[in-house]
């Protein structure tokens, strides 16, 4: 099937600020006409959409797929169906895998197994430095060409301030983001939560605010000296919110994001050793929420992303301090960003749109395929949002292989209800 | 099994002491107190644990720690085994909850646990039916340390309510501290800490401590000091620039101890670093209690055992 009829959703596309009930025509692949009372041909496919919200594919430039090498968390497959289910059509894969994607054949193993599932479109991202051992750069050009859409050595910082400087460079003859992961390591000195009253309660010990921030500043004037491209990833401080709006201000390039656990949760969900509420960066505090909060609002986290961190059951059935980092992020995102954000007014649907598909595409350089934008010509990815839906989330529901959610059991607002990817549809509520 | 021998006054298990209210607290100290007299007797043993079985898990160096828990729970007439990491199977990859559920599959009704991660007693006690006590876990508790401290000051210095304690060292990375904190502040003392701030954990005035900055205060402010051990690689790691220096700024002298207002009450859980955080003629001085904490060890472990085990509504039943 061909053509597509979306009929009577109200259409919601920050990219053309349109926010009004439209009928989106989808023809091979690609979005042919958005407009009123568009006609249905022989052989077109008619998709009821009133009273669900028609926006353009949702994206998430932030999660972990696991494979290779962790496939009993999560495969390529498994992890683009979990995205497709939350309503996400297109992903951006980290690439501290085991081995890392650190070199064009393994960026072309990834891109590859993404277009074989035929779920949600799979990007790689590759390693700023071989293995991520921070010791010298990649071949970047050669990750470019084999399909990387960033550089990253996500979960680990490049500690030397140097060669991150020369990767801010040389990235700039490929016009790639360079995304990071800011901590100090000599601050965070091991730590497995946030620093504060709880982590000295628990006996824990605590990574301060100030590990993150100094990495964000570091990284900042880095970016400003080189004129480089940077994305900060998982902002969870009020300084790095602070510090990023104001080198915005600057001039400085730089895209970044806000994920739905800082957003929503603190430090509190720690306590008596949860599990799965151990990431990095930890959860922090109600002003550091409210910080991510306020910095999604007005745009300085111009990025809603998951930070999805599949761990098998089993590494998080251990104390606190041997489990892992991270949690499960794409099936959660939609419902989140809305009750936390939208149904409370912190922002309005329009806004979380734009967080959660048009920043993306821009700030991966996605916009170039068409992605993020439900204008004429765009890629034919779209999200059928339910506002009306109230669920209960359930972890073993879960398309991804791993249920490590510290949400589970919680009301949410809002849903995925179909999921378009280049026309097709790979997802249906219920299904 | 376990579930019915629970003793109201203390739940299935203890983990520390913050969960625990004055009165659960008092309890165990006035039973650990009858019982101090079993270890004076020339037959110590007494059969209020006839028939029950305790496992020592203790999967972190301990020597005193564990042989203070094995007398007890043989004084008590329980059944033990202690194993260790070095001959457990942990060491070959099995998980604690593993190892805790084969050990509750050979039918016991007691883990003493000890362990390097925080949380991990509370990991197995809500994952196992028997008794869980914790015996040291990471930096969070020690609550069987706190509690023979708080005996052996009450022992010395009549009730707690009102007493000023300060402990003096390496707070941060203390599980007998926290333990300490805790159960002073749950009795009613005024408690502080001192040492350097590289030792401090974040934000520990909101427990309600003071932070004395420098040991002459704290040893002029306090009735009792309870002086932490300083481990030996705090030193490479940075947070102290040389053991010299920490006996010259922070050390618990004499001078210092005989130039304090009034007589201080001195307690250290051991091991000692003499020379250290400690002088040899103020640890083995008039105003040490360093070896009457080590005696009430004894009775406070056999107390929080016997409570745990169904207490005096159970004397005499056999084990289920």
């Amino acid at each position: 099937m061909s053509r597509v009829l979306i009929r009577g959703g109200r259409v919601v596309d920050p990219s053309q600020s349109l926010d009004a009930v439209l009928d989106v025509l989808l023809d091979a692949g690609r979005v042919a006409r958005v407009g009123e009372g568009l006609e249905s041909s022989e052989g077109t496919e008619t998709v009821d959409a009133s009273g669900l919200v028609v926006t353009p594919g949702l994206i998430d430039v932030h999660v972990h797929l696991r494979e290779p090498g962790g496939e009993h968390k999560e495969t390529i497959e498994s992890g683009a169906r979990a995205a497709v289910a939350g309503g996400f059509t297109a992903v951006v894969a980290m690439p501290n895998t085991d081995p890392p994607i650190d070199s064009p054949a393994s960026v072309g193993f990834v891109r590859a197994r993404g277009a074989a599932a035929g779920l949600a479109r799979v990007y790689p991202s590759g390693c700023i430095t071989p293995g991520q051992k921070g010791e010298q750069l990649t071949e970047i050009g050669e990750l470019l060409a084999a399909g990387a859409v960033c550089i990253t050595d996500d979960g680990k910082p490049v500690m030397n301030a140097g060669l991150m400087r020369m990767a801010l460079e040389y990235a700039q003859s490929f016009d790639l983001p360079v995304a990071v992961h800011a901590e100090e390591l000599t601050l965070s000195r091991g730590g497995t939560m946030n620093e504060g009253i709880i982590a000295t309660r628990l006996g824990l010990t605590g990574i301060p605010n100030a590990a993150e921030d100094v990495m964000i500043a570091r990284d900042l004037l880095l970016a400003q000296l080189t004129g480089g491209r940077l994305h900060i990833q998982h902002v969870a401080t009020r300084g790095g919110v602070e510090m990023i709006r104001a080198a915005k201000a600057m001039g400085v390039r730089v895209t970044a994001e806000g994920s739905p656990h800082h957003f929503t949760l603190t430090d509190e969900a720690v306590e008596w050793y949860n599990t799965n509420a151990k990431m990095n960066p930890p959860l922090r505090s109600a002003a550091d929420r409210d910080a991510v909060r306020a910095g999604v609002a007005d745009g300085t986290l111009d990025v809603i992303a998951t930070d999805h961190a599949p761990h098998h059951y089993d590494e998080k059935e251990q104390a606190f301090e041997d489990a892992p980092n991270g949690i499960v992020g794409l099936e959660t995102a939609v419902g989140l960003a809305f009750t936390e954000l939208v149904a409370t007014g912190v922002i309005d649907l329009a806004t979380m749109v734009e967080r959660m598909s048009c920043a993306p595409a821009r700030a991966m350089s996605l916009d170039r395929f068409g992605l993020g934008s439900l204008r004429e010509g765009s890629a034919g990815d779209v999200t059928l949002l339910d506002p009306l839906a109230e669920w209960t989330v359930d972890a073993a529901a879960f398309q991804s292989l791993s249920r490590n959610t510290p949400f589970g059991g919680r009301r949410l607002r809002c849903r995925a209800v179909r999921t378009i990817v280049g026309g097709r549809t790979v997802w249906e509520a219920g299904r | 099994m376990a579930q019915e021998l629970v003793n109201p006054t203390l739940g299935k298990d203890l983990v520390g002491l913050e969960e625990l209210t004055r009165e659960q607290i008092t309890a165990i100290l006035d039973t650990a107190e009858t019982f101090k007299e079993i270890s004076e007797r020339p037959v110590r043993k007494v059969p209020f644990l006839r028939g029950r079985t305790v496992v020592n898990a203790f999967f972190e160096n301990s020597t005193r720690t564990r042989v203070s828990f094995e007398f007890a729970e043989k004084r008590m007439g329980a059944d033990t085994v202690s194993i260790s990491t070095s001959g457990s199977s942990v060491q070959k990859g099995e998980t604690l909850v593993d190892t805790a559920r084969n050990l509750e599959a050979m039918r016991i009704d007691m883990v003493v646990i000890r362990h390097a991660s925080s949380g991990s007693a509370k990991f197995l006690a809500d994952r196992i039916e028997s008794h869980v006590i914790n015996a040291g876990d990471g930096k969070h508790e020690h609550p069987t340390q706190g509690l023979l401290d708080l005996l052996t000051i009450r022992d010395h210095r009549g009730p707690i309510e009102g007493l000023k304690v300060c402990i003096c060292g390496d707070v941060l990375h203390s599980r007998v501290a926290r333990s300490n904190i805790h159960g002073l502040k749950r009795l009613g003392a005024e408690v502080a800490v001192c040492g350097p701030l590289t030792l401090m954990p974040a934000d520990v005035a909101e427990l309600g401590v003071h932070w004395f900055r420098r040991i002459e205060e704290a040893i002029e402010w306090a009735d009792v000091l309870n002086v932490l051990r300083l481990q030996l690689e705090r030193m490479k790691a940075g947070f102290i620039p040389s053991l010299r220096e920490y006996n010259r700024i922070f050390g618990v002298t004499r001078a210092r101890v005989e130039a304090a207002p009034r007589d201080v009450l001195i307690l250290h859980p051991g091991p000692m670093n003499r020379g250290v955080e400690i002088d040899s003629d103020v640890a083995d001085g008039p105003h040490s209690v360093i070896l009457q904490q080590v005696t009430n060890g004894v009775a406070v472990r056999m107390a929080v055992l016997y409570l745990l085990a169904g207490g005096p509504a159970h004397d005499g039943e056999a084990s289920t």
